[in-house]
């Protein structure tokens, strides 16, 4: 209980919330039913509610509106002058893959060799990665954990097809308990053109001809193409009989989801060349591809309209890629590609990061970007684009619990988030930072300083 | 062949191809980052947060050569004045980076050593980096541009303003003291870097650390006596004194202890900080700042007792060991503990946006937003000794200024200009009108390269284009990326 009680010391510490039923906050067994009241919801599936309810049951949502009638025995928490949300989605992290990413020890982000569909992010997460604590108090309630995303812990060295992401809760005993969907995407780095690299090797710089570098990505993709083919028959053999009529191969049979149009691959690639190449490769693969990255989507944003390929924006708190780029390029781009019909999402790309996802869509605003499309772009439009928004992203009846109680807009730098929900659980805001800051918030002034 | 691949900022090269193409269009927006200072601007009806004496609702900044001379609700316009409406704008100071690696040429370290200051930053500035421009439009008027980390003692450093369009010459802020960069813990000791096969190089622990910096300020002391018996001789009249030989990697050590040099030292952990004010204490010097210092918070009494400031990130951790107790309520507390702090970048990106970094502390630690606003402004001036110059909104000041369209606090505020010593260097309504131009230009110069590219059909040409493993993107030295070129120079990850 000491994670409730954390909560509640937090709750008095940030702010004087409105009247709490702080008894029912200490029994071991959380109450079943939940009635948020008074506060103005946010549903992201209509307009706000002025002084609606939110009425919880078994962690699930049991109703929402403005005349809502709280049932008998239910907990009250009276939020008069707070907001409701859903919880916010990062769709892209490493979380509880890595926990100090210059100690190679503690990643667990990339596997080595260029194929490796069969790697599944949700076997490496460890639930007790100090990353979640801090990322939850930030309001998020679920991302996903993504294996070879690149992002500050890559490494630079990528493979081909990094495994597959698995979308999780930021709260649990166990990775079990933690799951929503254990495989989301099939993640697939495009590969990249490059004249100049860096030789891990040598520790020095590689320069190679254009004409070789061309050729050495045209063989990778050629490679990459061969391996989906082999996958397709694999798949098709699978439709023809039992595991005895042929002989397994894990990793191919990890991609008949992909290569049946059933699991969307999540492509990793910023150039509009390497986008365009993507988008063209997918198209003949008949894969549903998913864009990650796109620093340069806006070059192609009418392809990926009319394709209805989603975006999952690097952070837009990122210098643009080319020196003669418009200062604000990445900046811009959030509302250019909304504007344009393509579905966005943020995402921090990173765990240590990941708690700057409300200010990455709120910059995005800054330079264009609806306000409700960017709120959406960290809720509802990740649910939707890895399929899982039956469950999360809206706070709708019978979606799953994930709800932030803030006083006052989720993506500005200075609201604080009161109450978290996951799966209908009240979850301690506690975390590493709060836990040292109020340690030594603590301590006495040193008596012979210097 | 490679040609430059900032194409607006090489005038000479444009200028070229605007003679052969015959093309009229004036390219103002970078070019005009150097323009004659209009004598008179006149700011009015804005928000103006002054730092210093709290805040003025409509009310206006007069400006003249360069200086504020009048700060009030309403001034009249004087005749010839140019009149900027702010009507709805905020008004702050510019924005001071305490830590910076924009506008060098280059690797920021000298990672051979492990006492590298004989080398000096101010030696090459590149007044072209595109970062200059990019963190001016983020409300960047001041940078203290830093060596890397590689070293316990590493360069000399220097103060510059974002004068965009100047020559290097006019980057250094006037009379501002130089620095040199001190580093402890894992960079100097370099834990996390290693050429394979190569033999380590001295120090490997925070104990060689703490002797590379002592035994480096024995030599400096005993240089400096040589040197104090010369000129004492010289006074007393003996002509036949002989002046000691000169060191350069000592001098600046001279120059430290003669408190004429400020120490900028990059620590994270409590006990390499403590470390360092000892012997600080020892040899009779100041620490001037302390960088990064992410377990500031642990020992911020010590801190403040010692009279050393401290420059720190937002919200940065997990990166490393030494960053795995980094906390964002770092700078409230260690100002409520009477430390004046300042939040800095380190990063080219991140110096974008340091008025919104400084917001956070009013959630993690309940800042005030007037105190919030003094860790990006006043509080790194006096940090840099620049104070009685800029970091607030007073009369006799430069008129380094940042007009932004909400509370610059908020993340939605984005900056409409950027004033330098009066001028007008960055303004985001110009900026934008200014595209096309800049797309034609670069058309232009793009159509050259692919006739030139056709006579000989095996060119590369890499225009507009970094190459594919960002070697160049060595403007971080803590923000965690994949590794750069600067690595083997000895660089920071």
């Amino acid at each position: 209980m000491k994670s409730l009680q954390r909560t509640l010391r937090f709750v008095t510490l940030v702010a004087a919330v409105s009247t709490v039923s702080l008894g029912a906050f200490a029994q071991s067994q959380p109450p079943s039913v939940v009635a948020l009241t008074h506060a103005k919801v946010f549903t992201l599936a209509g307009s706000p509610i002025e002084d609606g309810t939110v009425v919880i049951r078994d962690g699930k949502i049991v109703a929402v509106g403005a005349s809502v009638e709280v049932p008998a025995g239910a907990q009250v928490i009276d939020a008069k002058g707070l907001q409701i949300y859903p919880g916010l989605f990062d769709p892209i992290t490493q979380m509880g893959l890595s926990e100090i990413s210059a100690v190679n020890a503690t990643v667990d982000t990339t596997e080595t060799g260029p194929y490796n569909p069969d790697v599944v992010a949700a076997t490496a997460v460890s639930p007790s990665s100090e990353h979640i604590g801090v990322t939850r108090a930030s309001g998020i309630t679920e991302v996903l954990a993504v294996p070879d995303s690149g992002g500050f812990d890559s490494g630079g060295s990528r493979g081909l097809i990094g495994g597959q992401a698995s979308a999780i809760h930021l709260a649990g005993w166990t990775i079990d308990e933690m799951t929503i969907k254990k495989s989301v995407a099939m993640v697939i780095s495009w590969p990249q053109m490059e004249t100049r690299s860096f030789d891990f090797a040598t520790f020095s710089i590689k320069n190679k001809p254009f004409s070789e570098a061309k050729q050495d990505y045209e063989k990778q993709v050629n490679e990459l193409a061969d391996y989906l083919d082999r996958a397709r028959h694999y798949a098709q053999a699978m439709g023809h009989g039992g595991p005895a009529d042929y002989q397994r191969d894990l990793k191919l049979e990890a991609l008949a989801p992909a290569v049946r149009g059933q699991l969307p691959v999540l492509i990793f690639a910023d150039r509009s060349r390497d986008i365009r190449n993507a988008v063209e490769f997918c198209d003949k693969q008949k894969l549903k591809m998913i864009l990650a990255g796109g620093e340069q989507a806006y070059r192609v944003k009418d392809l990926l309209r009319s394709k209805g390929i989603s975006v999952i924006l690097r952070p837009t708190l990122t210098l643009p890629p080319e020196e003669d780029d418009a200062y604000d390029r990445l900046l811009s781009q959030p509302a250019e590609l909304a504007a344009a019909g393509v579905k966005i999402a943020f995402g921090s790309f990173d765990n240590s990061f990941a708690r700057r996802l409300g200010q990455q869509a709120a910059n995005a605003v800054a330079y264009g970007l609806p306000y409700d499309e960017a709120l959406k772009a960290v809720t509802v439009y990740p649910a939707e684009i890895f399929g899982i928004s039956d469950q999360v992203g809206t706070l709708e009846t019978g979606k799953l619990a994930n709800i932030i109680v803030t006083n006052g807009d989720p993506l500005e730098l200075t609201t604080e988030v009161k109450y978290l929900f996951i799966k209908g659980q009240s979850t301690s805001l506690d975390n590493r930072h709060l836990r040292l800051y109020e340690k030594y918030l603590n301590r006495p002034k040193a008596a012979a300083a210097n | 062949m490679r040609i430059p691949s900032t194409l607006t900022q090489n005038r000479s090269l444009a200028a070229i191809v605007l003679g052969t193409c015959g093309l009229a269009f004036s390219f103002s927006a970078r070019a005009a980052a150097s323009p004659d200072a209009p004598p008179v601007i006149l700011i009015q009806n804005a928000t103006i947060l002054t730092v210093s004496h709290g805040t003025i609702e409509h009310g206006s900044v007069l400006i003249k050569d360069g200086k504020i001379v009048e700060i009030g609700a309403s001034i009249k316009a004087p005749k010839d004045a140019q009149v900027v409406d702010a009507a709805g704008q905020f008004v702050i100071p510019g924005i001071i980076d305490c830590h910076s690696h924009i506008a060098v040429d280059g690797s920021v370290n000298e990672g051979s050593v492990s006492v590298s200051s004989i080398v000096n930053i101010a030696d090459v500035l590149n007044p072209d980096d595109i970062d200059i421009y990019r963190d001016l439009a983020g409300g960047v008027t001041v940078a203290n541009v830093l060596h890397g980390s590689a070293n316990s003692i590493g360069g000399q450093t220097v103060v510059i303003k974002l004068r965009w369009g100047q020559p290097a010459a006019k980057l250094p802020f006037e009379g501002a003291v130089p620095g040199i960069k001190f580093a402890l813990g894992e960079n100097p000791k370099r834990s996390n870097f290693s050429l394979p096969g190569a033999t380590p190089r001295y120090p490997t622990t925070r104990m060689g650390v703490e002797e590379t910096i002592r035994t480096a300020f024995v030599e400096a002391r005993d240089y400096k006596k040589t040197w104090d018996d010369y000129d004492k001789r010289v006074a007393a009249g003996d002509k036949n004194a002989i002046p000691p030989r000169r060191d350069l990697r000592l001098d600046p050590l001279v120059e430290v202890l003669e408190g004429k040099r400020y120490v900028h030292a990059h620590c994270y952990r409590e006990d390499e900080i403590l470390m360092l004010l000892r012997v600080a204490k020892e040899f009779g010097f100041k620490v001037r700042t302390l960088q990064h210092v992410l377990e500031g918070y642990k020992v911020a009494d010590e801190i403040a007792a010692a009279g050393t400031g401290a420059s720190t990130f937002s919200d940065w951790w997990a990166y490393k060991v030494e960053a795995y107790d980094a906390i964002p309520y770092n700078a409230a507390l260690m100002t409520r503990r009477g430390v004046i702090v300042s939040i800095n970048s380190d990063d080219a990106e991140e110096a974008t946006h340091l008025n919104q970094e400084a917001a956070k502390t009013m959630k993690y630690g309940g800042l005030t937003h007037d105190e919030a606003l003094k860790l990006v402004t006043i509080n790194p001036a006096i940090q840099l000794g620049i104070d009685k110059r800029v970091g607030s909104i007073d009369v006799g000041k430069d008129a380094d200024l940042v007009i932004y369209n909400h509370d610059p606090l908020s993340a939605y505020a984005v900056v409409q200009k950027t004033l330098i010593d009066g001028r007008v260097y960055f303004d985001r309504q110009r900026d934008i009108a200014d595209r096309g131009a800049r797309e034609m230009e670069k058309k232009a110069l793009m159509e050259k390269e692919k006739r030139a590219g056709e006579k000989k059909p095996d060119a590369t040409i890499e225009i507009g284009k970094r190459p594919g493993a960002k070697p160049e993107e060595k403007k971080s030295e803590e923000k965690p990326k994949p590794p750069q070129a600067d690595a083997v120079s000895g660089g920071a990850l």
